[in-house]
């Protein structure tokens, strides 16, 4: 995409697919001026895995678990959008307790995710002691995870409908110890990565994204919030049992009386929404309604209900990252969707890096492009190249091919 | 096993770790092995930066086409004696992704895999089973010599 424009003051350094700095296959060219970053170009592609090719061949059952192995780390958002997504396109109506449920197990992922995040961050600026420490954390976490659902990282708990397994009382006990225990520790890790003068020195005034760009550019979820942009799926769409929940955005101001939308800003904004997701999970313990856990236990009627459905629905949900949305369309002939399309919240953060990496220094890079809390297995893309590594669709084609599918979908 | 490893905790095993398109849930797993509550370390065994250091490669992901010739690279730079591990399913077998176009995988298709660990994503434990597995191995090649 980018022009070429080596001269004789700048070199261009390519980073990835394969660099100990990156934990996942990713492209980075950057073209540079002694320590200074010009310009970036960021290529995907190498995680692509035909996921929404594979869909369009199971049941939306299948899908289900399918959804899920997008992205490990978003193993809750993704099934959930692509359910609600179903229940939109086929009516279905969710008991309300397993609304309750589903936040539950929403905020759980967004605690485990953020913490997995502040360690990440902690080891991109060299700081392992803190890794090692959040990390121990999250640990806590994932052992509550396991003994409500059966698993560590990949839960199944979500299905259409509902959800599969309940909290009864007697998972109260280990629930609110994991709580109290996250409470405990909150103080310690804002101590750390707010008051440490290292986290200070190395995040503030790095890699700031502007008001105007967080909005031009899309961004979404932690990083658009420390930006300023109130942007939440949770609170401006509310989905699940949010709604009942007093929730609010979270934006770094709450805590410092500015935003400057740099590299702090997004630790501030992470730290408070563990925070915010303990006390969303406590409220959700308490107000939960009995009731059914499913509306419809029999699977086989649901794929005939679906198998019957000629339409299509959208599903927008909060994971960790920002707001994933997941469209599937029914044509009333077979159970699998005649199409799904999935937007995870990366593949809008990741044009954000440019005028965030632009003007910082090499060692910044990690931190800068951590920050964003990248998920690179969620947003990979197909992209037609020549021989000699070329693009071979412009924008007129790539136009022309979008409102062709648009025209075709429309039928 | 515990016969080959007591032999074998006399040197230090370092692991370099390639992905190759998998979803991000084998590979926190791996990060969560050599975490405190796990501590993959105390034995010696640690993640390096270059796979010119390393003695095990620890591969995860059912291997796209865009990563076959990376993940070939990748091997033919670690030095001998070496073992490869697969972690979890999709680069075992393919998984959900099975039939998927991009794929050239499974791994075994692309490397020479000595352990295969199971799980989508394994648990740690068995992460750490299926390295000191692979330490026999190598510990068993060298002794050949």
């Amino acid at each position: 995409m980018k022009e070429k424009t080596t001269s004789k003051t700048t070199y261009q350094l390519p980073i990835g697919p394969i660099h100990p700095a990156l934990k996942e296959p990713v492209m980075f060219e950057f073209e540079i001026d002694g320590e200074r970053i010009v310009d970036v170009d960021v290529s995907l592609g190498h995680v692509h895995r035909a996921i929404e090719w594979t869909g369009m061949r199971r049941n939306s059952i299948q899908i289900i678990y399918l959804a899920e192995r997008i992205c490990g780390i978003c193993s809750i958002s993704h099934p959930m959008a692509f359910i609600r997504a179903v229940e939109n396109a086929v009516d279905i109506e969710v008991p309300e307790r397993a609304e309750y449920l589903r936040v539950i197990q929403c905020e759980l992922e967004r605690i485990c995710s953020h913490i997995l995040w502040a360690g990440v961050a902690a080891h991109e600026i060299g700081f392992d002691t803190v890794l090692f420490l959040t990390w121990q954390m999250r640990e806590k976490v994932l052992d509550l995870t396991e003994y409500l659902t059966g698993n560590r990282i990949t839960k199944a708990i979500l299905t259409i409908g509902g959800v599969r397994r309940d909290i009864t009382k007697d998972h109260h006990p280990k629930i609110f110890e994991t709580l109290n225990y996250l409470k405990d520790n909150f103080d310690k890790l804002r101590h750390i990565f707010l008051d440490d003068k290292t986290f200070q020195l190395r995040s503030q005034g790095c890699g700031i994204l502007r008001y105007e760009d967080a909005l031009k550019l899309c961004a979404v979820g932690p990083t658009t919030r420390a930006s300023g942009v109130k942007k939440d799926v949770r609170v401006d769409q509310s989905y699940a049992a949010y709604g009942d929940l007093d929730i609010k955005h979270i934006t770094p101001d709450l805590l410092t009386g500015q935003v400057n939308g740099d590299v702090y800003d997004r630790i501030i904004v992470r730290l408070l929404e563990i925070k915010q997701s303990v006390e969303l999970i406590e409220k959700a313990i308490d107000q939960m309604p009995s009731g059914d856990l499913v509306s419809e236990p029999k699977i086989l009627k649901i794929l005939a209900t679906i198998k019957k459905t000629n339409g299509e629905g959208v599903g927008r949900a909060e994971a960790p990252r920002g707001e994933v949305i997941h469209y599937v369309k029914f044509n009333g002939e077979s159970e699998h969707p005649y199409t799904w399309k999935v937007r995870a919240p990366t593949y809008n953060n990741i044009l954000p890096w440019i005028p965030m990496l632009k003007g910082e220094q090499i060692a910044d890079i990690p931190i800068v492009a951590a920050s964003t809390d990248p998920c690179i297995s969620c947003t990979n893309r197909v992209a037609v190249i020549d021989g000699n590594n070329n693009y071979e669709l412009n924008k007129e084609e790539l136009h022309r091919l979008s409102v062709e599918k648009t025209r075709r979908l429309m039928k | 096993m515990a016969k080959g490893l007591s032999k074998s905790f006399k040197k230090a095993l370092w692991v370099y770790h390639c992905n190759s398109g998998s979803c991000n849930g084998c590979d926190i797993e791996i990060i969560a092995a050599l975490c405190p509550r796990y501590d993959l370390e105390r034995f010696g065994i640690k993640l390096v930066g270059t796979p010119r250091h390393a003695d095990v490669l620890l591969i995860t992901g059912p291997v796209t086409k865009q990563m076959e010739d990376k993940v070939k690279r990748v091997y033919e730079q670690m030095p001998d004696p070496k073992a490869v591990i697969c972690v979890g399913n999709c680069g075992n077998t393919g998984d959900v992704f099975y039939e998927s176009y991009n794929l050239v995988g499974p791994v075994s298709n692309v490397l020479p895999v000595d352990v295969h660990v199971i799980g989508c994503p394994p648990r740690p434990e068995a992460i750490i089973m299926g390295v000191a597995k692979a330490w026999v191995k190598l510990e068993t090649l060298e002794a050949k010599k």
